[in-house]
Order: C-alpha cells, then sequence, then structure tokens
C-alpha cells in the first residue's frame, strides 16, 4: 500500500514520470491490434447469441447431482417430447440447462413434465423461459437508439463543460473501449444475453466518467498554458495524467472489487445468468477503459490540441527557451528512453520533515 | 460558498432527511422492506405485444381496453401484487404482467387468449352469490373489482365442482345444465378470470363483469365484427342521460334485424340481449322495438363514464387485439431465492473488499470513506424501500447488479476528493486549508463525472424495458446520492476532522500525514 502512496507523492511532484503521452505510437499500435483482432473476430466468428437474440425456449432443472448423465437423459426427455434440443449445460453444478427450438406454451409444458418426471422434481420448479424471436433483436435496437443518444448527448455536455478536442477524445476512447470489450465476447464465445447488452452499455457510462475525471485534471493544468513558455500542451497532459494515475489506479480497483465479487459469487452459486453476464461485460469493459482513459484518450487529446496554431507557437516558444536554457530543461523533464526517469536534482532522498517524529 | 461554509448544518440536513426517510419508510401499514421482482422471489412474467387485426395501429384506447381485460383475467388469480403495466408506444408497446408466486404454465395461455365479443340471448338471470343483498338486475357496472361476498351459505344444489368451472357450456339446454346454473356462485368462481369461456356456437353459463349476477346465455347472435362503430353521446334532447350510439356493418345490420325482432316479443328476461366481453356480460340491454336500420342507441341510467366504457368495450369487440408472447419467464421461488442470496452475498463481499482497500490506503481518511458508504447504502435502502411501497418499484437481480457496481463509483467520489486533498498537502498547504482547497477542485470533478454517469442512467432508462430499467434506475439513484452524499457528509466529516488536533498530529494512521505524503521541511516553511 505504503508502495503507491509514495509513488502518488513521487507522480505528484515529478519526481517520478512516466511518459506516457510521449509513447504514444505504442499505445496506439497496442489498441491497434487489439481492435483489428476484436472486428476480424466479429467479422469472422460473430457473437454468440443468447436465445433471448434468437428465439427459443429455457429450461432450467435443479438437479442433486449434475454429470454427464443428467445431460444425456435431459437430451433424450426432450428429444422424446418431439422438441429439437439445441444445447444442453450444466450450470452451477446442480442445474442442468437445457435450450430448444421455439416451442408454444403447450409444447413448453410437455417438455416441462418431461423433464420433471426424468430428474424427479415438481414442474414448478423448473425456470422455463420462452423467447418471441423479436424480442432480442428488440433488446438491441433499443440499446443502439440508447447508444446514438447518449453518444450525442454526452458529445454536447464535453464540449460545453470542456472544449471539443475534449469531446473527440473522449468519444473515440469510448469506441475503443466497446468495440474491444465486444470482440472479447467474440473471441472468448462468452454467450451474449440482454444482461451482456446492459454491461456493454453501462460501460459507455464508466470509460467516459473515467476520462473525464482525468481531463478535469488536464484542464487545470492547462489553464493559462499558452500565455507562458514553460512547458507544452502534450507535457502539461503528461503531467495532469501522472498526477491523476494513483487516482485512476485506486478507482479501478476500487470499481473492479464489487464486480469481481459477483463475479465470484454468481459462479459459485448460480452458475450462469444475469449477474454473471452483466460481471462479465463490466469486468472486461472497466480494465479497458481504464487503459484507454489514460492510454488512449488523454494522447489523442494531445494529439489534436497540438495542430491548434496557438498550441504549435506555444511549443515553437518552449523549445526556443530550452534551446536557450541548455539541454536540460530545468522545470520539466521530457523523459526519453526509459519509462521511468528519476529528475536530476529532486533525485536525493527528500528530508523529513521534524513533525514526522 | 466556502466562506462561510458551516459543516454542522450539512450534517444536520442530512440527519434531518435520514430520520425523514425512516419515518417514511416505516410508515404503519406499508411494507418495510424492498419489493422483490420476480427474479427474486419467483413467478411468472409474460411481456405480450399487442397486434390489431388487420394491421391496424393499436390506439391508445385499444391498448387501455386491453389492459382492462388482462388485469381482470390477473385479478381473477387472485394473486396479490400481481402487476400489468405497458411500455414503450405506439407500434412498439408492450405489456408486461408480472405475476409473483404463480409458475402455474396455463397462465400464459389464459394471458394471451384475445378476448372476443359476442351479443347473446339472456335465457336465465339470477343474482350472482345467493347472498341476501345482490341484486339480479343486469345493470351495466363496467367499475369492475367489486365482487358480492356472501354473508352465508344457503342450500345449493349438489353439483361437482368441476361441474362449475369454466368453460360451463352445453349445445342443448337440459335440467342438468340449470342445476349448474343455480349452483353457481360468481363471488368465487374462475369464471371470473375470462377468457375462457365464449364458444358462439353454444349454451353458456357465464356472470357479469363484476359478479353481481349470473346467467344462461344463448349461442351468440352476432359477433363483434358486426360491429361498425360505437360512441357515447349526451343527447340534447329528453333527460335519458348518456347513452351509447351502436352502427352495425351491413351484414351486420340485417343479422340485428333480425334478431331484435324476434326478442322485443319476448317476455323479460329473454327480451334482453347480452353484451358479453370475454366470455362476461358487460351489459344486457332489453330490446324495445325492432332495430331495423342497423343503428341502435343502448340507454340507461348509464355515468358518462359507463358510457364511455360500454362504447370502448364495443369499439375493442369490433376491432379485438390479438397479443403474441414475446417473452415467457417462470421462476421457481427456490431459484428467485438462491438469486436474492447471492445478490445480497456478491453485494456484501464487494462491499467488505472495498473497505478494507480503503481503509489500508487511506487510514483515517479511510474511515470517513467507509461511513460515507455506510451512510449512502442506508439512504439507497430507504428509498428502495419507500419507492417500493410508493411506485411499485421493484428490486431485481440486475437492480441489485446496478446497486454493485454503483459502490465503486460511489467510493470513487471520495478517492477523487482525498486525492485533491493529498495534493494540497503536498504542494505544503496546512490540513486545514487543503480540506478547503481540496473541495473546492474535486467538487468540479465529482459533478462533471457524476453528471456524465446519471446521463447513461437517464438514456439508458428511457430507451429501455425489462430488466435493463431496472439496472439503469438504480445506478441513477445511487449516482445522485452519491453527489448528496459527498456534499453532505463526507465533506463537512473531513472539515471538521481537520481541525482535530489528532488529525494534524502527522500520525501515519491519519492518512493525511505530511511525512508519508512526502511534503519537505522547506515547502511547509513556506506555508
Amino acid at each position: 500500500m505504503s508502495g503507491i502512496a509514495t509513488l502518488g507523492n513521487r507522480l505528484y511532484r515529478g519526481e517520478v514520470s512516466y511518459n506516457i503521452v510521449g509513447r504514444k505510437r505504442l499505445w496506439y499500435t497496442i489498441s491497434a491490434v487489439v481492435l483489428l483482432i476484436s472486428i476480424a473476430t466479429l467479422g469472422v466468428r460473430g457473437l454468440n447469441l443468447g436465445i433471448e437474440f434468437k428465439g427459443g425456449a429455457e429450461f432450467t432443472v435443479p438437479v442433486t447431482n449434475a454429470s454427464t448423465t443428467s445431460v444425456t437423459q435431459a437430451r433424450d426427455a426432450v428429444t422424446a417430447a418431439k422438441v429439437q434440443v439445441s444445447n444442453v449445460t450444466i450450470v452451477g453444478g446442480n442445474k442442468v440447462r437445457i435450450q430448444t427450438q421455439s416451442v408454444s406454451t403447450t409444447v413448453s409444458e410437455n417438455v416441462g413434465n418431461a423433464l420433471a418426471s426424468t430428474f424427479g422434481v415438481s414442474v414448478n420448479d423448473i425456470k422455463v423461459q420462452l423467447v418471441g424471436p423479436s424480442w432480442g433483436s428488440e433488446v438491441s435496437k433499443n440499446a443502439a437508439k440508447a447508444l446514438v443518444v447518449f453518444l450525442i448527448l454526452v458529445a454536447l455536455f464535453l464540449s460545453m463543460y470542456f472544449e471539443w478536442p475534449m469531446a473527440v477524445a473522449g468519444l473515440v476512447a469510448l469506441a475503443h473501449d466497446v468495440l474491444i470489450t465486444v470482440g472479447i465476447y467474440a473471441l472468448s464465445g462468452f454467450e451474449v444475453t440482454p444482461a451482456t447488452v446492459i454491461g456493454f452499455l453501462t460501460i459507455l457510462g464508466y470509460s467516459l466518467y473515467d476520462t473525464v475525471v482525468v481531463f478535469d485534471k488536464v484542464k487545470e493544468n492547462t489553464k493559462n498554458l499558452s500565455s507562458g513558455s514553460r512547458m507544452t500542451y502534450t507535457e502539461a497532459a503528461n503531467l495532469a495524467l501522472n498526477q491523476t494515475l494513483v487516482r485512476s489506479i485506486n478507482t479501478s480497483i476500487v470499481a473492479l472489487l464489487p464486480v469481481l465479487s459477483i463475479l465470484v459469487v454468481g459462479v459459485i452459486l448460480l452458475g450462469a445468468g444475469t449477474l454473471n453476464d452483466l460481471a462479465l461485460a463490466l469486468f472486461v469493459g472497466m480494465l479497458v477503459g481504464t487503459y484507454s482513459s489514460i492510454f488512449i484518450a488523454t494522447p489523442i487529446l494531445a494529439f489534436v490540441k497540438e495542430r491548434s496554431p496557438e498550441m504549435k507557437s506555444l511549443t515553437k516558444r518552449v523549445t526556443a527557451r530550452r534551446e536557450k536554457a541548455g539541454i536540460d530543461g530545468v522545470e520539466v523533464v521530457i523523459p526519453t528512453a526509459s519509462v521511468v526517469t528519476p529528475a536530476g536534482p529532486r533525485q536525493q532522498r527528500v528530508k523529513r520533515p521534524r513533525s514526522s517524529r | 460558498m466556502a466562506k462561510h461554509y458551516r459543516p454542522s448544518r450539512s450534517l444536520i440536513i442530512l440527519a434531518l432527511s435520514l430520520v425523514g426517510l425512516l419515518v417514511w419508510a416505516m410508515l404503519p401499514g406499508k411494507s418495510h422492506a424492498p419489493k422483490l421482482g420476480l427474479d427474486l422471489r419467483g413467478g411468472t412474467q409474460v411481456i405480450l405485444s399487442p397486434t390489431a387485426a388487420g394491421k391496424n395501429p393499436v390506439t391508445s384506447d385499444q391498448l387501455a381496453q386491453t389492459i382492462r381485460i388482462i388485469r381482470q383475467r390477473v385479478d381473477g388469480f387472485g394473486v396479490a401484487e400481481s402487476q400489468v403495466t405497458t411500455q414503450g408506444s405506439g407500434a412498439n408497446s408492450k405489456i408486461i404482467v408480472t405475476i409473483p408466486g404463480k409458475t402455474d404454465r396455463s397462465v400464459v395461455d389464459q394471458l394471451k387468449t384475445t378476448a372476443v365479443l359476442n351479443f347473446r340471448g339472456v335465457v336465465a338471470i339470477d343474482a350472482g352469490s345467493p347472498a341476501p343483498a345482490a341484486s339480479p338486475s343486469a345493470s351495466v357496472s363496467a367499475k369492475g373489482g367489486a365482487k358480492v361476498t356472501p354473508v352465508q351459505a344457503t342450500p345449493k344444489p349438489s353439483v361437482a365442482p368441476s361441474l362449475l368451472l369454466p368453460p360451463i357450456q352445453t349445445s342443448k339446454l337440459d335440467a342438468a345444465f340449470a342445476k349448474r346454473f343455480s349452483a353457481l356462485d360468481c363471488a368465487h368462481s374462475p369464471i371470473l378470470e375470462g377468457g375462457k369461456i365464449d364458444d358462439p356456437k353454444q349454451y353458456i353459463i357465464t356472470c357479469s363483469k363484476d359478479g353481481a349476477a349470473k346467467y344462461i346465455l344463448t349461442p351468440a347472435a352476432l359477433t363483434g365484427a358486426d360491429i361498425q362503430s360505437a360512441q357515447a353521446t349526451l343527447p340534447q334532447q329528453g333527460a335519458g342521460g348518456w347513452q351509447v350510439d351502436l352502427t352495425m356493418t351491413t351484414g351486420g345490420a340485417k343479422t340485428f334485424a333480425d334478431v331484435t325482432k324476434y326478442l322485443y316479443k319476448q317476455k323479460a328476461p329473454t327480451n334482453q340481449l347480452a353484451i358479453a366481453l370475454d366470455g362476461l356480460v358487460v351489459s344486457a340491454p332489453r330490446i324495445n322495438e325492432p332495430i331495423l336500420g342497423g343503428n341502435a342507441q343502448i340507454t340507461g341510467s348509464f355515468t358518462a363514464e359507463e358510457a364511455k366504457n360500454l362504447a370502448e368495450v364495443l369499439k375493442y369487440g369490433a376491432l379485438p387485439i390479438s397479443l403474441s408472447v414475446d417473452e415467457v419467464q417462470q421462476i421457481s421461488p427456490t431459484l428467485g431465492n438462491d438469486q436474492l442470496r447471492a445478490g445480497l452475498l456478491a453485494g456484501l463481499f464487494g462491499l467488505i473488499l472495498v473497505i478494507l482497500y480503503l481503509l489500508l490506503y487511506y487510514r483515517a481518511l479511510g474511515v470517513v470513506a467507509v461511513f460515507s458508504l455506510l451512510v449512502a447504502a442506508a439512504l439507497s435502502y430507504l428509498i428502495f424501500v419507500i419507492l417500493g411501497s410508493q411506485i411499485h418499484f421493484t428490486m431485481t437481480l440486475a437492480g441489485i447488479a446496478g446497486a454493485i457496481v454503483a459502490i465503486g463509483i460511489t467510493a470513487d467520489s471520495f478517492i477523487v476528493y482525498f486525492e485533491r486533498l493529498r495534493d494540497e498537502l503536498r504542494e505544503g498547504k496546512r490540513l486545514r486549508s487543503a480540506v478547503v482547497h481540496g473541495w473546492d477542485r474535486a467538487r468540479r470533478t465529482i459533478l462533471a463525472a457524476d453528471f456524465v454517469s446519471l446521463l447513461a442512467a437517464v438514456v439508458l432508462y428511457y430507451l429501455s424495458v425489462g430488466s435493463v430499467r431496472g439496472f439503469a434506475f438504480t445506478l441513477g439513484l445511487t449516482t445522485v446520492i452519491d453527489v448528496f452524499v459527498a456534499f453532505l457528509f463526507t465533506r463537512p466529516v473531513v472539515y471538521r476532522l481537520a481541525e482535530s488536533k489528532w488529525m494534524n498530529s502527522g500520525s501515519s494512521m491519519t492518512g493525511v500525514s505530511p511525512a508519508r505524503l512526502g511534503v519537505t521541511s522547506s515547502t511547509e516553511a513556506a506555508n
């Protein structure tokens, strides 16, 4: 713990500075590769859609000891009722889940009775879900609508509260997060249910939430930047990033802990269902979201900002001043090769104030 | 703003809100726990999409009538807290029916059955229940809900109970059928659920919609399809009050003429023509004269409301709405219980992990954060209880997940503040001024970030159905609570603590020790 705390102190004062913005090529390359894989997998394999999207029926039967025998038994029982089985799985060790083609309520009753007598349970203990094929597509249609409306509102808010380059950077990071999360779903073959879609939508909010906190610090650091010649926008943004790094780490840990707990408890107690679908999407999305708010959003912001005439002239002034002052920057050290660069004069041990004793 | 800030005032406001909510939540006669959704207590949820006959768009009147019919069927199940709600609008509207605790397969079939309207001749009328007060009049009563409870059971002809289950129908009237009629007690009959008996070719025994009267009806003379239009009007002359104007189709008018020519000559009650919707008699007007042109007026001592309701029933009969099942979810109470337990356990573990982390990292400040989280949790719980009893808000599994995710977002507000505060300390400020300056900076960030989160929740809420809504609602609510707690609890408590000797002692347990934050003596001296 104190490791992070000390790091926080040194990060804040610029004693330790990770040159994140300067190494944007690396982050862009990593993200580009992951994005390409995501898009390619999405195109080739597609998502493993749950019955909510395809339409069909799902029966969940509680059993005392789920084994491969119960899978065969379930399959036989359903097939005997003249219903085509698409998938039988054991969930949570004590339930058998059978997914079938779309059936009418009468047929589902037959299947329910058949399963009940096979496993010796009461019909009323079997969980039944019948989904028309239109239901899932409507959920996704609404989700798409929500996405568009949300993006417009957020772009407006970010442009008003911050400035348009921040809106652009924030939205790029957002698209990045959602694409990668969906890509991971395609890659891993995890089932996509409406709960997963909720998870995806929540990532939108979370990813931006994280970015807003970082950008707020960037905004503060760059307030009167162009009037001076102390540091370039890129450097100021990088400083802000370093100063909020501890917060980003802490926030991610604190946000991921509950999600992790849902995931673990869900897997152990329930096997599969709403909780896990949601938590899994969130877990992946939050990780990607934290990454992008640090490694993607801010570098893009710096890139866009540096193209403005105002910032171009600032960079020119800063470079000129540094050349005049000598090779070593006085206030700001721009690390080049190494990731962590201890700045020269402040490398000595920090003197302890008397009050600490 | 910060100049005249008084921490105690904020804390008093918070305490008053908490007490106020507590009193409200604990009002006698209401539930004192959040209402649980179906996935947490078991039951059936059916999502139905209505479609009008002939590809016409579903009008809001038709939708309202459909919901009334469904609600009547659901009420007939006798399950407390059943709900019938709509979501979406126009062509996309959905009807969501939730019946907690009931997982019979037949429920779904009953709900989706299209309600039909038939005109039938009346063979016999009697009081719905063998109670002394029930009036045998066949007046319209569209108010619904009122049931006549018999004070005592009068001797009834012995008829096997199975013979009194709907549909009670026959192709030929005989003594056995008459016996079933006299044995029927409408107040205790599943007939009132509707949707089970309206085979137009059979004689039927049924009840009036409110259960006050029972009927033997002839096979259907006309059907809803014979109706062209119906309207509630208030004629200018005559003191008759509200009436319903009925226009039949060309084909319907001819049959109607034949039927009324025959009926008006009959003796009461067989001169009545019953209007049965969904198997229940809505009205049974007496035919006073043959109606040849296909235009009839139904008069009586109707109120405006009654006339309008009857007109809507007739209009609905002309264009019945069929319901297709989008989704059926039946969850056994055992599984619901399991899900509730898992959700709560996950929440508890998540909370404990977050608390441990905050305590380890922020020490004394962490204690403030933990109490802030607990205050937020208490506020959320109370609001869920109140919303449950006030607007029937139900807590679903997705909702619980939303609340658990919110733990992280709520805690982040404190993290943002504490990190800002520590930044100020690192700059060499004293604790007292650091808490003030840190707050001024953190406040903006917290508001901006929470606004984005709230925006996501609101958009999600308005553009979604079902479980997504529950999730969005809890997420949005907890975001608002987060702001509330950060402003009215975390801030004043930290301000107060900053005045204490111990927090200024520099002990490493305070979480704000200058030494641990690496403040050098030179920067401290500069202050």
